[in-house]
């Protein structure tokens, strides 16, 4: 009887040492879920979710602080996708943080610009370029269409151009085959 | 000489259509009033311009330069006069514009000094930028630039060479007839690729209906002072892809997600060898190219043809006819629908296939697919085109690359054989151009990702240095005043103190500064003026009395 006590627990204390010293030995750093979730999200840092960016709203959703259809730019198929990820139903996306849009980069009219270097401030990816009292210009390349940079502009010399398709960008539309009736 | 053949899966038999324009002897087309030529005629990186609207240009001219590692040059097709850089609608079927050089010319066709060119002597990477300059791109219909192909890389060497003469697609005969005219100067072409690549086994594939080009390039052969094996290939369409002559004269495959050097081949057109020893042995870039055209047209044939004629002098010059329902680039069953006549030959024209109804019926209308697989027996590639199909139409682009559509090559021997006349290679360059969006997506997801977590870094350690400079200021402030003191004799150490003493400085400064500050105007003043100064500094005075007092009220309690 006792000899069996002793090893139960002997095999008790064996694993809860293994289990122990692995617990810290190949601790996760971060929380993986917030990772793939930050994966799915569109990179916009636009702030239309309510958080200041997408990893924090990536992590509010891991949470459960978040509901997964607050992001407009990633859409119904992001939706889709992050409903995929946690195993939840799709939903359709919250109007009250935005409806989606065609992509858009910022535009500067460098004849109206100041130079104020507010919207270079209010850029999450540092894609506006100048100088205090220069003439500033947007990084078409690296701009997400954001719009954060609308709002602090003091001359209003910003708009929002929709990126035009063009050869390199074009993609083939889906077949539209029209079905003989058969019956 | 026999060599054994090997056997593709799949393919197709489709009526040739080839004796229409194959009879008829080549024929250059007349120099056009205005050739624009695209600058983004080549895969990779178009080219940047580097001539001005205005500027005359001669033939041969280089007016565009490459741009990137995967580029090629784009030169003037004739002399004349630039008179616009501008968008205009060029051979795609999206009908989107794109770049292009437009040239005015003067009709006198004055070529730039060009010599040719000793390559033996030349380093192969100097040959290869010298190639890339020259414009050469691929000319079977890929437009692989292909100073990019001639560079063996890594493995040195690339053991076995092919040229393509397959020319499997029905209607299309350039190739065929520049074999049979041009067999010496396509072998010239294939010895400079030999000596790039070093290789050591030349095959030159030829499909066996075209018995007069394997006649002449054995001939040809014959006279090079290298092994070369014309071998004809059984006609089989797409007999002519490049996978598929290197597995029929080989019996090798090409890996998935592997290129044909992977396994010590490369294969180069026909048409490419030929411009590449005009290139080099004439000095002459890639500045026109052989255009069957042919279809629907009175007298179909071959064209010499100047990169950036309009298709529809083309046709005119083949002769148009009535009942035209269409026009494809290429053939009939890899050809894109040409939304508009005006656009320009390119390098990838190798066939114009003018079409009508009596030639080219509608297609019926589809009807469900019944999962037949009689596009898996034909399909080349050996993959399951009415799985790729399923996936692709409900939008699932994971399964289909699970699939492995990458490694469909487009060919239309599935569309070919559908009973139910879907037309499932649509489907494919759908499903395939929405992953390489989605690719692209994430790419630029991931960079503004990056961009944003360097921005927050950026904040943070600003924020970090900032406070750090202010912090170590203030202690060497601090330092410096408990230092000065202490020299002096006075016993100031406390931090009280110290600030006290900052104060004082600080008021000292100040004083100092107000005395030095003498008013201007103080010379030549009238009595009346000093009158009144003297009574504003009295006012001064008391009111500065009287502020005092106060505080030395508060002093003395």
């Amino acid at each position: 009887m006792l000899t069996a006590i002793l090893v139960i627990v002997g095999i008790a204390v064996v694993i809860g040492l293994a289990l122990g010293w692995s617990a810290i030995r190949f601790k996760v750093e971060g929380n993986p879920l917030a990772e793939k979730i930050d994966a799915i999200l569109p990179q916009t840092q636009c702030g239309q979710c309510g958080f200041p960016g997408c990893r924090p709203y990536a992590e509010a959703i891991a949470k459960g602080e978040a509901d997964i259809n607050q992001c407009p730019p990633g859409g119904e198929e992001g939706m889709k996708k992050l409903a995929d990820l946690l195993g939840v139903e799709p939903k359709p996306l919250d109007e009250s943080h935005g409806t989606p849009k065609p992509k858009s980069v910022a535009f500067i009219d460098e004849q109206i610009c100041i130079g104020c270097t507010l919207c270079i401030q209010a850029c999450p990816v540092d894609a506006i370029a100048g100088a205090a009292k220069q003439m500033h210009t947007i990084i078409a390349a690296e701009c997400t269409g954001c719009e954060l940079c609308l709002p602090p502009c003091p001359v209003d010399c910003i708009t929002m151009v929709p990126v035009a398709e063009d050869l390199p960008h074009w993609k083939w539309k889906h077949p539209v085959i029209e079905l003989k009736r058969v019956a | 000489m026999s060599r054994e053949l090997f056997k593709f899966k799949g393919g197709i038999h489709p009526p040739g259509h080839k004796e229409e324009s194959s009879t008829r002897p080549i024929h250059a087309a007349p120099l056009p009033k205005k050739l624009v030529i695209p600058l983004r005629q080549h895969i990779g990186n178009p080219a940047k311009p580097l001539v001005d609207v205005g500027e005359r240009v001669l033939k041969g001219q280089m007016i565009a330069a490459a741009s990137g590692a995967i580029s090629a040059a784009v030169h003037a097709s004739s002399s004349g006069i630039v008179t616009a850089i501008s968008e205009q609608p060029v051979p795609h079927i999206s009908g989107l514009p794109d770049l292009c050089i437009t040239i005015e010319t003067d009709g006198r066709d004055e070529w730039i000094p060009h010599a040719p060119l000793d390559y033996q002597k030349m380093a192969a990477a100097d040959l290869r930028l010298h190639l890339r300059d020259m414009g050469l791109a691929g000319l079977g219909g890929a437009v692989f630039p292909s100073a990019v192909k001639l560079d063996p890389g890594t493995a040195q060497t690339c053991p076995t060479l092919i040229l393509n003469g397959g020319e499997c697609e029905p209607w299309i005969t350039c190739d065929d007839v520049l074999m049979r005219t041009h067999a010496d100067e396509i072998l010239q072409g294939t010895a400079i690729m030999r000596h790039l690549l070093g290789s050591t086994e030349i095959l030159v594939g030829i499909e066996d209906n075209k018995p007069e080009a394997i006649a002449a390039m054995q001939v040809a052969a014959a006279k090079m002072d290298f092994a070369v094996e014309v071998i004809a290939v059984p006609s089989c369409y797409p007999g002519g892809g490049a996978k598929q002559m290197i597995e029929t004269l080989t019996g090798k495959q090409v890996p998935t997600g592997k290129l044909s050097t992977d396994i010590g081949i490369q294969v180069f057109n026909v048409g490419t060898a030929h411009a590449l020893a005009r290139a080099v042995h004439h000095g002459e870039p890639l500045i026109s190219r052989l255009v069957t055209v042919t279809g629907h047209v009175l007298r179909p044939q071959n064209f010499e043809v100047l990169i950036g004629t309009p298709m529809h002098l083309l046709i005119t010059l083949a002769g148009d006819r009535e009942g035209m329902s269409g026009v494809l680039m290429g053939g009939p069953m890899m050809g894109m629908p040409m939304p508009d006549l005006d656009v320009p030959v390119v390098k990838a024209t190798n066939c114009i296939l003018v079409k009508s109804d009596a030639l080219f019926p509608p297609l019926p209308r589809a009807l469900p697919c019944i999962r037949c697989t009689r596009c898996a027996d034909a399909c080349p590639a050996e993959l399951q085109p009415q799985e790729l199909f399923r996936f692709a139409k409900a939008g699932d682009f994971g399964r289909a690359q699970e699939y492995h559509l990458f490694d469909c090559i487009e060919c239309g021997c599935c569309s070919y054989v559908c009973p139910s006349h879907i037309p499932l290679v649509d489907f494919y360059r759908y499903a395939k151009s929405e992953i390489w969006a989605h690719e692209k997506d994430k790419q630029a997801a991931d960079l503004a990702r990056e961009r944003h977590e360097f921005r927050q870094f950026r904040q943070e350690r600003d924020k970090a240095e900032k406070a750090e400079k202010l912090a170590a200021k203030a202690q060497a402030k601090r330092a410096e005043l408990t230092a000065a003191p202490a020299t002096s004799g006075h016993a100031a150490t406390s931090e009280a103190d110290a600030k006290k003493a900052l104060i004082a400085a600080a008021l000292a400064r100040a004083q100092a500064k107000k005395s030095e500050s003498v008013p201007l105007n103080t010379d030549n003043l009238s009595p009346d003026t000093q009158h009144e100064i003297a009574e504003i500094e009295a006012r001064r005075a008391k009111i500065l009395e009287l502020a005092r007092q106060p505080l030395e009220s508060e002093e003395k309690t």
